[in-house]
This record gives C-alpha cells, structure tokens and sequence, in this order.
C-alpha cells in the first residue's frame, strides 16, 4: 500500500540519501504526459469524467493530469480529492491516523467516469477501500484508476487501466515517491531490499 | 489515551487533535448519499445508561452506527441491574461478551473509573454523577470554535448551579487548557467550596458578568435543588440568574447562548432566549453526533493505546 | 502445657532490658529471675509493651459475620499487639440491652484472643431518640460504662444531655461520633478542593466541630464526661484543647488512618478509602499528629471496621464506610509519632495502651510489668518492617487501605494473662 511504502522509506534515517533512483523528474512528467493522452483516448475525449486523487500524492498527481488534459485537448475534466481512511482495514494497527479531506467537484459522481489516481498501486487495499468511499458517496457510471507506479504483490483482484511504469520489487523493498508539491523534488526511489 | 473520563486528564494537544477530528468527521458524513462509514465494522459498543438520557444515549448511539459499529444497550431500567445486580458483575457479564467500547452513564461519580478495572475494553464516560461529562464539554467546545472563531482569549461565562454539575467541571477543565477565559456565575450556595486553585474567576453578579462575554452557558436547575435551600424560590432565582432578553442585550453582539439541554424555560433561560438565533443549543446536539463519532475513532483505531 | 514463662532480654518500654517472669498469668518478677524449668521466650532485641487497648472496634457480631466475627476480630487484634478491645454498639441487634452486651462479652471470652469490652448504645437502636437501658447494660455481667451510637450522632441536644447526667451514677462516659447530620447528608468525602474537583458531596469539618463545641459545654454544664470518637480535623484538637484546660471532662481518640492518608486518595475512587469521618487535609494529618503527641489527643482508636467484599467492590458512593485498623494500628502509630529509629515507646504504650485502659476503666490492661499484674503484653521488634497484603491478615475482610505500603515495626508475640495468642509473628491455632 502507497502509504506504508512512504512511511517505511522516510522513517529510516539509515538509507543513503534517496535510495535507488528508478525515475527521475523529466521520467515522471513524460509518464503523466502519456497517461493523459490514454484517457482521453479511451475515454474518447474524457465527457462526465472526473479524476479523484487518493491523499496524499494522488491528489498532486490527479491535478497534474487534469492541467495536461486540458492542455492537450482543451478539455476540462475536474480534479477533486476522495480520503479513504475511514475505510481502511487496518485501523486496528498503527498509530492513530488524521483525517483528509474529500472535495468532490460540484457534479458529484453520480453518473460519472471516476477516474482514481494514487501513486503506488501494491497490495490494492487501498483502491478496495477508495471504491468503498466511492460508493457510499453516490453511483459512478464507470470507475478507472490511474497509477504511477506499479510494484506488484497485490493480495486482491485488482488491476490499474493507466499504469505508469511497472516495477518488480521484493516486499522488503520500498517504493518512494517525491513529488515537488510536497518533497521539493519529482523522483520515484526504490529502497531497502538488503534480502533479495 | 485508552479511555476518556474527563477533560483534567486530557493534555491541550489531545482536546484539539480530537476537536480537528470533530470537524472531519462532520465533513466526511455531511449531506452524503450513505451517511455511514464502514471504520469500526464488526466491533461492539455497549451503551450502559443507568440514568435516562434519551438524548446523549441517542447520540452515541448514533455516532456508533454512523462508524458502523455494532451498539448494544444496556438500559438499566431493563436489565438485571433493576434486579440488584452490581456494577461490578454487570461488568464482568458485558467483559463476556467483549464490546471493544463500553460507554458508561451512571449517577454515582467514579463510576467509570471503577468499571476501567473490570473491563478491558475503552472506556467512556457519558455523565458520571456530579463528576464529568467530558464529551458534552468537547462538544460545547467544538460548538464554540465554529461559532466563535476559536477559543483562546475568549471568555466563557458559566451560570448556576456549578455545584451539582458535571458538565460545568468538565467544561472548565477543558477551555480553560484550550486558552479561554473561565467564569463561573453563580449564587455561593451553588459554588464548590475550596475552588481557589480552579482555573477561573468568580462572580455572584451575572449582569456584571455578561459584558464581555463572548459565550454564556447557562446551566440546568435541577428540580431537587429548589426545595434543599439553594435559593429561597425558583422566582428569585429567575430573576437573578436567568437569561432574559434584557440581559441578553448586555452581551456583546457577537455573544452566543448555549445551554447543555434539557432546558426549564422561564427559570435559567427565557423561551424567546432559547429560540434566538444566538443560541446555539440545536447546533449543540448536532455537534454531539460528530464530536461522539470522533472520540470512538480515537480510542477504538488507536493501536498503539490498545 | 507450660505455666511458667521467663521472657528474657526484652527492652521494656523502652527503658532497658530486664527479663520477665511469668506464672499463672501474672508476673512473678522482673529483673534477672531464674527459673529453672520455665518455658523460655527469647525476646533479645524485641521491645515490650503492655498490651495495646483498643477504644473502637467493629467486630460485626452479631449480624454480619460474613465481615468479621468475634473470633476473627480479636484474631486480628492479638496479631497487632492488642489484649483488649472495645466492641462498638452497632451490631444486629443493636448493643442496646444486657442481652446483646452479654452476648457479646460471652463470645470474646469464649474466643480467648483479647478481652472483649461491649460498648452499649445510648439510644434504643441508634436511632437517637429514647435512651437505651443504659443502667442495666452497666449492672449486667458485662460491666458497660461506655455507651456510644458511633456510626451515628447523638445529635439531639437533649438526649446527649441527659445520657451525660445518666452516666454519673456509675462513672460512666459517651463516647460521641461528632458528626452533625443535616451538614453531612449524602456526604461522600471530605469537603475541600478534592471533592470539589471530583463531585462526591463533601464532609466539612464544621459538622464534626460544632458538635464536638457543643458537647463541650454541656459535658462541663452537668459535669459528665465526654469522649469524642475518631476526631479528624485541627480545629477539633483546638477546642478540646481549650475545653481540657478549662478542666472538662473530655477525652479523646484518633484514627491511625487520619495520622496517615488525606483526601488525595479519593482521586482513585476506590471505596478503600472511604471513612466515616473522612480521610481530611495534610493540614489536619500534621495537626492530629501534634495534639496526640502532646496528649490533646488522649488515645490511638482503631476504629477497625472490616467490610464484605461486595461492599467496597462497588462505586465510591454505594460502598460503606469504614477501614480494617488492628493490625496496622501500631506501626502507623509509631510511624506517626517520629519512626521506629526514634520511637519513645513511653509516650506509644501511653497513648496505645495505658491511657485507653484507663478511659475504658479496664484496669488490668494498660500496665507496665510489675509483680502481680495481670501479664498482658506484646512483644514488638523495632527494626523489622513489613508489607502489608491484605489476604495475609487475620480478619475475615480485606478492606484496607494499606495494601502494598512498608510499615514500621512487627508484632513478634502478644500474651493475655501469661498465654501466647501470637508467637513468632503468628496467630496461635489456639490458645493453651
């Protein structure tokens, strides 16, 4: 799950600085580049679509992508933000967690295109959980998830329909992404994995 | 924090991260198409009530059931506590049964703090005789932040009966470590003695009281109290420390009115008072619902505490 | 079975060290007796002291014997020093008639651990109101000359009037449990900060002072003597003090708890630590330790009230109140009047034994060792501590609010008149 893939890379003071470089800046906006044109291309120009980013990154992501749509084909898709952390499945573990907040834009997703977008797509908990937020509030027409990174190991049947690059990991590993919104940089970084 | 018994016990950044909480939950319930959250799925609260209180056993009940907790009540009305049975064995057959949360209100004091010893799960007090009400303060708190801006640097006037009331203590510990200026209003009779190292100012004069107050809570006259010589009658009391309309216009315009229900109209606060849009007593029940779900988060997802 | 007892090398209250002699129940010879033949008792480091006299205890029965019995009090007693103790009047049935005090005396003799002194009840049930048999509990085989309704006041100013004239007649005294009952109803606590923070409806010291200033004067209006119960606050040692210098007859006992505990303790809403009259300020621990070091306060009183689990595993305010007392009353005693390092066991026996033997008119308890006196006395070792557990004590109850705490002192050994009820710290099986 992106967030304990985070936490695992930012809580070690031990690693070098940054870990392995897997993606570097200019990676990372070509990527986002490509995606956008593979949304509006399979959703033939992206009508009654909306991109909800998963806080943290996937809510910087979902605003990156919404700009490039409109950019590339002069369309407005509205970005807006779904916190999960009410559906999580692991509340019972870990210190307590703060809530986000979660903007949708005014249509609502009744009879939308949800377009998901997160950073890391791992075990898939976290999409599990999304589509649960989802539903509670409303009925989307179609749900799509959007991912930058894809490191494989999912524990449940899901899959993204915009991947921005697979990377095969070993558990031990952690995937970090950067993004200058919240990290001065865009990088994504692979660390740990001494076992492999 | 394990269990919530008072506000003394609670450090400043506690009652805060618990009041941003409030206001998250509201936003994340509000105007949705399912006003419930999957969070505490499959975990039990008990609600064990040995006082009547439709209202805050409702509304714990309902903040539970929003958090798609599991609630059980435990009226004592109608159980084997009618029949004599103890605290201490009615907490040993609900430890049987493993409720990750017992929310407790019980007419002796301490009564929470006892049950702690008997039941593993958290513990919550919703009124605990003359003691604490802890979640009425969070949500007279939280009440305040919204209409008021904030709290720190606010006065908050308290009127009546401080004596016999939990809410009162309660409300004091808390704004008072949240940075409000606290002041009990009262007749002497009414007043705790030795409440020098209390954390507010005193006054037995409410005109006086009212000038700068940016927030009066006016509080319930019980109706034992009227015949144990507190005050010579409930008319004098009216009119000494009721909130008329007259008084309401010595407030600052700003002021609002809150009161922890149920009201005695004509007694500590006049009808057309109550019915202002000043006060804020609706807003307050509201707020409860939010406030509740926000604290069963806290102690029920809180691993590290468990 | 051995008649004949040498106590050797025990420091004797804490003059120095002399052996004792001990035959037939009274003492033989103290100096360096020899005795060939006696059952010899090793006392080489260990104090004597006459054996302690309690003013105050609740031994439960008749009526709740699933708190205490006769048997299992005294027990109790024996294992904290005591020979005698002063059973208090309200049991089921009241100590109102010669029946129950005779009752009452009969069990104690028929336990054989300390003698048992029944108290009677100056009101018919404790209920304030009609004066109970007074004369014929003082004319019956248990010879009562202190009345008291502890657990309730005399409150009626009349009736404390004529139960104080009454007892004249036969050098008797009301012991008063000062407590006016209009300020104390629904009382929990002492009143002040505590119970102000934590809503339990407080004791204030004024309903124990008013009393005990009334009580006063009329003791010195018809000339009767008054001896106040377990009195709690400083201002109470003021007005006794001035009544005692005035040349009232007034006595009075304190509690070890209100040498030791304060009101904080109600912040654990444990019932443990809820008494009647409640546990008050440091102000008033320090002021109560003064008087009783100075003689202000005449006596240490137990006021041991032993109560069934279900009624302390319970909210603060449905518990009865009341602590177990006799076997922890010594060493807080010591500890209260200046440590086992510098104890004078003169002035301990004094307000331990001599002078409660006095005011209960038990003339052969409360005496130093001295040819032909009865050998009531208990074998005290200075230097140990002990922790206290309470399913390790001898009452039947638990309630103590001591549990876990080091005190000063053991009990190594008590006799009543020549016979071991404690040897080696422990309670003899039975009494030979």
């Amino acid at each position: 799950m992106a967030d304990r893939a985070r936490r695992a890379s930012s809580g070690n003071p031990d690693e070098p600085p940054g870990g392995k470089q897997i993606l570097a800046a200019d990676d990372i906006s070509r990527i986002l580049d490509r995606i956008a044109h593979q949304i509006l291309e399979k959703t033939k120009g992206a009508p009654d679509t909306m991109l909800l980013g998963i806080p943290t990154r996937g809510v910087a992501l979902a605003g990156r992508l919404a700009d490039r749509i409109r950019r590339f084909a002069d369309v407005d898709v509205p970005a807006g933000t779904l916190d999960i952390t009410l559906y999580r499945d692991d509340l019972r573990r870990g210190a307590l967690r703060p809530l986000g907040p979660t903007d949708l834009p005014p249509s609502g997703v009744d009879g939308q295109r949800v377009i998901l977008v997160d950073d890391v797509l791992y075990s898939g908990r976290t999409v599990r959980a999304a589509l649960n937020a989802l539903y509670d509030l409303g009925r989307p027409d179609q749900v799509q998830l959007a991912i930058l990174v894809d490191r494989g190991h999912r524990e449940l049947p899901i899959r993204a329909d915009y991947v921005g690059k697979n990377i095969p990991t070993s558990r031990s590993e952690s995937v970090a992404v950067h993004l200058t919104e919240y990290d001065g940089d865009d990088a994504v970084l692979l660390t740990g994995g001494e076992e492999r | 924090m394990k269990h919530l018994l008072t506000t003394k016990q609670l450090t400043r950044e506690e009652a805060e991260l618990i009041l941003d909480l409030t206001g998250q939950m509201a936003d994340a319930v509000s105007g949705r198409e399912v006003p419930k959250l999957p969070t505490l799925r499959g975990r039990t609260v008990v609600n064990l009530f040995y006082e009547d209180s439709t209202r805050t056993r409702t509304s714990f009940e309902t903040a539970a059931k929003r958090l798609s907790a599991d609630v059980v009540n435990f009226s004592a009305k109608t159980s084997s506590v009618s029949k004599g049975e103890s605290l201490k064995d009615t907490a040993l057959t609900l430890q049987a049964m493993g409720p990750e949360a017992v929310v407790i209100r019980h007419p002796a004091s301490g009564a929470p703090q006892r049950l702690t010893q008997w039941v593993d799960g958290a513990v919550l007090n919703a009124g605990d005789g003359t003691h604490a009400h802890p979640t009425q303060a969070l949500l007279d708190a939280y009440t305040m932040r919204e209409r008021l801006g904030g709290i720190e640097g606010r006065t908050v006037a308290i009127v009546g009966d401080i004596l016999h009331s939990r809410v009162a203590r309660s409300n004091i510990w808390l704004l008072s470590k949240l940075g409000a200026r606290v002041r009990l209003v009262g007749p002497p009779t009414l007043l705790p003695t030795d409440i020098d190292a209390w954390p507010v100012e005193i006054s037995y004069d409410l005109d006086a009281s009212l000038k700068d107050a940016d927030a009066v809570m006016m509080l319930r006259v019980q109706r034992e109290r009227m015949n144990d010589a507190f005050f010579p009658t409930t008319n004098e009391y009216a009119r000494l420390y009721g909130l008329d309309e007259r008084r309401l216009a010595l407030m600052p315009g700003h002021g609002i009115v809150m009161h922890p229900g149920p009201m005695n109209r004509g007694m500590e606060i006049a009808a057309r008072v109550a019915d202002s849009p000043r006060a804020t007593i609706t807003e307050q029940v509201a707020n409860g619902v939010w406030v509740r779900m926000a604290v069963l988060y806290l102690l029920l997802t809180n691993g590290d505490a468990q | 079975m051995n008649d004949v007892k040498l106590i050797k090398g025990a420091d004797i209250v804490g003059r120095g060290r002399a052996d004792v002699l001990v035959r037939g129940g009274r003492v033989a010879e103290v100096g360096t007796p020899s005795a060939v033949g006696a059952e010899v008792i090793d006392a080489d480091g260990l104090v004597l002291l006459p054996g302690l006299v309690d003013l105050h205890t609740h031994l439960r029965e008749p009526g709740r014997e699933d708190a205490e019995t006769v048997l299992t009090g005294t027990r109790a007693a024996a294992k904290g020093g005591y020979t005698a103790v002063c059973a208090m009047a309200n049991s089921y049935p009241v100590a109102d008639t010669a029946g129950v005090v005779e009752q009452v005396a009969t069990l104690g003799r028929a336990a054989g651990y300390a003698d048992v002194q029944p108290i009677g009840a100056v009101s018919v049930g404790l209920a304030g109101e009609r004066l109970a048999e007074i004369g014929a509990m003082a004319d019956s085989a248990a010879h009562v000359r202190m009345f008291s309704d502890d657990g309730h006041c005399v409150h009626d100013p009349r009736l404390m009037r004529r139960a104080l004239e009454y007892v004249k007649t036969f050098d008797g005294l009301i012991a008063q449990h000062a407590e006016e009952p209009r300020l104390t109803e629904g009382a929990q606590m002492n009143e002040g900060a505590v119970s102000a923070e934590l809503g339990l409806p407080g004791w204030p010291a004024v309903a124990e002072e008013s009393v005990i200033a009334r009580d006063v004067l009329l003791a010195e209006y018809v000339g009767g003597h008054v001896h106040f119960c377990h009195i709690s606050t400083a201002r109470s040692v003021e007005i006794i003090r001035e009544a005692k210098a005035r040349g009232v007859r007034v006595t009075a006992e304190v509690c070890p708890h209100h040498l030791l505990l304060t009101d904080e303790k109600a912040h654990t809403y444990d019932p443990v630590y809820k008494v009647n009259p409640p546990l008050r300020s440091g102000a008033d621990v320090a002021a109560l330790r003064a008087a009783l070091a100075e003689g202000v306060v005449d006596a240490v009183a137990t006021d041991h009230a032993p109560h069934a689990p279900q009624d302390k595993d319970c909210e603060w305010s449905a518990a009865r109140p009341g602590m177990l007392g006799l076997e922890t009353a010594l060493s807080i005693t010591v500890a209260a009047l200046g440590g086992p390092g510098g104890a004078d066991w003169d002035l301990v026996a004094e307000r331990t034994s001599r002078t409660p033997a006095r005011i209960a008119g038990l003339s052969a308890h409360g005496r130093d060792p001295e040819p032909g006196t009865e050998a009531n006395f208990t074998l005290v070792d200075p230097a140990e501590t002990w922790t206290v557990v309470p399913t390790e004590l001898a009452s039947l109850s638990q309630n103590t609010p001591y549990a876990g705490m080091e005190l000063p002192v053991t009990v190594q050994a008590t006799f009543l008149r020549g016979r071991a009820t404690v040897l080696d710290g422990k309670v003899a099986e039975e009494i030979k």
